[in-house]
């Protein structure tokens, strides 16, 4: 029972990490960043060669990607979503312009690195079982549930006490007071793009990591419980998308236990669907449903 | 009585937008409603017309209960409405966006366009021709087939108010329709407005220009604040107190 | 000799290819002229392909009932689908499409009676060049008819601004989940038609890659008019045949090329050309006349 619930939470704080980049952009754009999965995947790659080929130790290669995953999270409110703001269609446009993105940047990373699915060399990361209350946690586990939960924990500081933190939620709240407060808009919204890529591309690593596994299309297949999550949580809600993840984690490792693992996508759509249905707000969604 | 309001409450945030509103309207009565920025004005028309749900209150429009229901429904029951800050079909002319406003009195012809049938072609011109007549009585009939991002706000304003007409409306709701307009377009706007109340329809009128106000409306009511503070006719209610003291202290 | 017999062939097959990606592009466009993004129509063509083969195959049924088949059953899953989501706001159909679209995929993958993820092969060859310019003209014909209708009116009002269009009486959601359906469709029966001219279908033909490169095909082609798409699914099927030369110069490989292409023609048009190809004479036009106004005034 532990166990699966350390697997769970395990799950649960990547998708968490992942999904809170989508709820950033959105509570500040009002618009979802379709390109999100594709930075996640980008990150995993460009820290696999730092590690593979640069012979650098995955603590530093992960900062590294970090920082490598925010400035194209830059790049990319620059050209993609920019040019679109204050077009009366820029909703739509929006989504269209970052699938347009994302293609771009799965085309390059197929073009590099090829379709097949790599793995990080050996020895990368220590792979000590540990015992806790009776469950195997691997210490490669507890690493990934504390980074995650350390970099969730510093986008909430920096939203909290931070004079950016403040802009950002300005701005979520509403782009024109904001900028008659005198707040420069677009630098904030640059600053939220590159905050939520940073994390999104730490997921992909992370993601790597966890399963061995680094390939040109491990963002779809997360993009589909990101946005799960996000929908369960509420779709520009921070809050919402952290404990939704973990919620989300944890629903999906049970399934595999109970249903097996033929149902464990399932579950994410399950999940969507249900609250599309019953509470399109989600737990903890502010955003409006319907215009009219 | 055409449409009876009573008691609307609606907040937004912490802000109370309306707190007990109400207002009266006779058939072929143009009814004024005015009061300073931010008294609740556009809000009023936002829940009469159906954007938004009153969370207490009663709207009846002819006998019927019409608060909670969506804008289309309301819209087939006889009330259409402009913008404040207009809300044109931009990538239409002026003439398409009148036809569209006119979506309640058309027949549904896809079918028959398919088919090439006469009668399709029929009523797309019989449509086209009231839609013409409309815009000419705005005086925007020489420019029926511009695109409407291309006019100037004024003509903007005029379209709208041809495309909140082209389905014979019980009732249209004006949101601030002469903002922007010279004295030359306001007094076309006032003809258009008189001439659309003698013939049975009614008309709320939201406007700052208190002169038009008191020129063309049969009765007015004040908002502040959410509520009213006066209503009953023009001249009696330009006198009361409350009415220049609230106005005094904004920026009409 | 010069080999005309396999040009021929290879000039058909792409005649083909244009023609059925003609009709995905118009799927798309019937979600598209009212506003609305959807990504479903990869699974309403996955469900119709099957749909349609599984019927000739194992039931051997008529051609012209596979097909009708095909396009009847995504109509109807449609409207299950759709009317939950259409009535909220367009972010809600689109990540809403998406799921619908795995779903679609991992049912297939996961069904063994269907192969699971090897998919049908050996399906008739039913399918010939003609039928699918009827189809696509057919389809083209509804659509032209339907603009300038009251219908055609009221889409591109609520795509323009559906709050503004429902106070003048138009029952959005209800013109939505009509169009919604009629691309569902469309895209079924061009589905069904694909798989008894390519002869299989399996289930990672029709997944995410798949959905977004209809949806390029009708933005790039102009998703204001009706042959907007069309003319974009001629313009992305033939550029990375005529590219392929160049592309293997620049060692470059002819999936991570043409998904390139896509991407980045996709977002120049989003961005410069928002009305697609198609209306860049329009465009050029405007500009021209733009310039020489200027001139004028000196």
């Amino acid at each position: 029972m532990w166990q699966q619930a350390i697997n769970g939470v395990f799950l649960g704080a990547i998708y968490a990490l992942f999904a809170v980049g989508y709820a950033l952009v959105f509570g500040v754009l009002d618009i979802l960043n379709l390109a999100h999965q594709a930075v996640f995947t980008l990150s995993a790659f460009v820290a696999l060669a730092f590690v593979a080929e640069g012979n650098m130790p995955l603590a530093i290669a992960l900062p590294v990607s970090l920082l490598a995953a925010g400035l194209i999270g830059i790049g990319l409110e620059r050209v993609a979503f920019r040019p679109l703001r204050g077009r009366s269609d820029s909703n739509i446009s929006g989504l269209i312009s970052s699938l347009a993105a994302a293609t771009i940047l799965e085309a390059i990373a197929l073009q590099i690195w090829g379709p097949d699915v790599q793995r990080f060399p050996q020895g990368t990361f220590p792979d000590k079982p540990l015992h806790v209350l009776g469950a195997t946690v691997s210490a490669l586990q507890l690493t990934i549930i504390s980074v995650s939960v350390v970099l969730m924990a510093a986008l909430t500081a920096v939203l909290r006490a931070t004079r950016l933190g403040r802009q950002i939620r300005a701005v979520a709240e509403s782009p024109r007071a904001a900028r008659i407060l005198g707040v420069d808009v677009d630098r904030v919204i640059a600053w939220s793009f590159f905050l939520s890529s940073a994390l999104g591309g730490a997921a992909g690593v992370l993601f790597g990591v966890a399963f061995n596994s680094v390939s040109p299309d491990m963002g779809r297949s997360v993009e589909l419980k990101g946005l799960a999550v996000i929908i369960l949580g509420g779709m520009g809600s921070i809050a919402g998308a952290v404990i939704a993840g973990f919620a989300l984690g944890l629903l999906e490792v049970l399934t595999v236990v109970q249903l097996g693992s033929s149902w464990r996508d399932a579950v994410s759509f399950g999940v969507l669907f249900l609250v599309l249905l019953v509470r399109p707000s989600g737990l903890l969604g502010k955003a409006a449903i319907r215009e009219a | 009585m055409l449409l009876s309001v009573e008691g609307l409450e609606r907040s937004f945030g912490g802000v109370r937008a309306l707190d007990g509103a109400a207002v009266e309207v006779s058939a072929g009565e143009v009814h004024g409603l005015i009061g300073p920025n931010g008294a609740g004005k556009t809000t009023l028309l936002n829940v009469i017309s159906g954007l938004f749900r009153p969370t207490r209150g009663r709207i009846v429009l002819g006998g019927e209960r019409i608060d909670g229901l969506p804008p289309h429904r309301i819209a087939a029951l006889g009330i259409t409405r402009t913008y404040q800050n207009i809300r044109l079909f931009p990538g239409l002319s002026a003439l398409e966006n009148v036809m569209v406003g006119a979506h309640l009195v058309r027949r549904g012809d896809t079918l028959r366009r398919m088919l090439f049938l006469r009668s399709a072609r029929d009523d797309e011109a019989r449509a086209r021709e009231a839609a013409l007549q409309l815009l000419g009585r705005v005086g925007l009939g020489d420019r029926a087939h511009h695109r409407v991002s291309g006019l100037s706000y004024g003509d903007q304003r005029r379209v709208e108010i041809a495309r909140a007409l082209a389905s014979s409306p019980r009732l249209v709701l004006l949101d601030e329709p002469t903002a922007g307009m010279n004295a030359a377009e306001v007094q076309a706007v006032a003809a258009v407005i008189r001439e659309v109340a003698k013939q049975g329809q009614s008309v709320v009128l939201v406007e700052h220009n208190v002169q038009l106000v008191m020129q063309v409306c049969d009765r007015i009511t004040v908002l502040n604040f959410g509520k009213v503070i006066a209503h009953g006719e023009p001249q009696h209610v330009a006198s009361q107190a409350e009415v220049i003291a609230a106005y005094l202290g904004s920026d009409a | 000799m010069p080999d005309f017999a396999g040009f021929f062939l290879t000039y058909q097959s792409l005649l083909a290819f244009i023609g059925l990606n003609g009709l995905l592009a118009l799927s798309v466009y019937c979600t598209l002229c009212c506003g609305q993004l959807s990504l479903a129509n990869a699974g309403f063509m996955a469900i119709g392909a099957y749909t349609g083969a599984l019927l000739t195959q194992n039931a051997h049924a008529p051609f012209p009932v596979a097909l009708l088949a095909g396009a009847v059953l995504p109509a109807v899953i449609a409207v299950p689908l759709g009317l939950p989501v259409l009535r909220l706001r367009g972010v809600f159909l689109a990540i809403a499409t998406i799921g619908f679209g795995e779903v679609v995929r991992l049912a297939f993958v996961n069904w063994s009676y269907t192969n699971g993820a090897l998919g049908l092969v050996a399906i008739p060859q039913k399918t010939r060049l003609w039928m699918i310019w009827v189809a696509l003209a057919a389809v083209m014909f509804a659509l032209a008819r339907l603009r300038g209708s009251r219908a055609g009116y009221a889409l591109e009002a609520i795509r323009e601004d559906e709050a503004a269009a429902r106070t003048m009486g138009i029952a959005s959601t209800h013109y939505k989940l009509s169009m919604f359906v009629l691309g569902a469709a469309i895209a079924g029966f061009a589905g069904a038609l694909e798989a008894h001219l390519t002869y299989m279908v399996a289930p990672n033909g029709y997944g995410f890659s798949r959905a977004v490169e209809m949806l390029v095909y009708a933005v790039v082609g102009g998703d204001a008019v009706f042959h907007g798409p069309v003319a974009g699914a001629a313009f992305l099927t033939v550029l990375p045949e005529a590219l392929r030369g160049a592309g293997r110069a620049l060692g470059l490989s002819p999936g991570p090329l043409r998904l390139f292409l896509n991407g980045a023609i996709l977002l120049a048009v989003i961005l410069f050309l928002p009305n697609g190809i198609v209306s860049l004479p329009r465009t050029l036009r405007e500009r021209r006349m733009r310039k020489a106004s200027r001139a004028a005034l000196g």
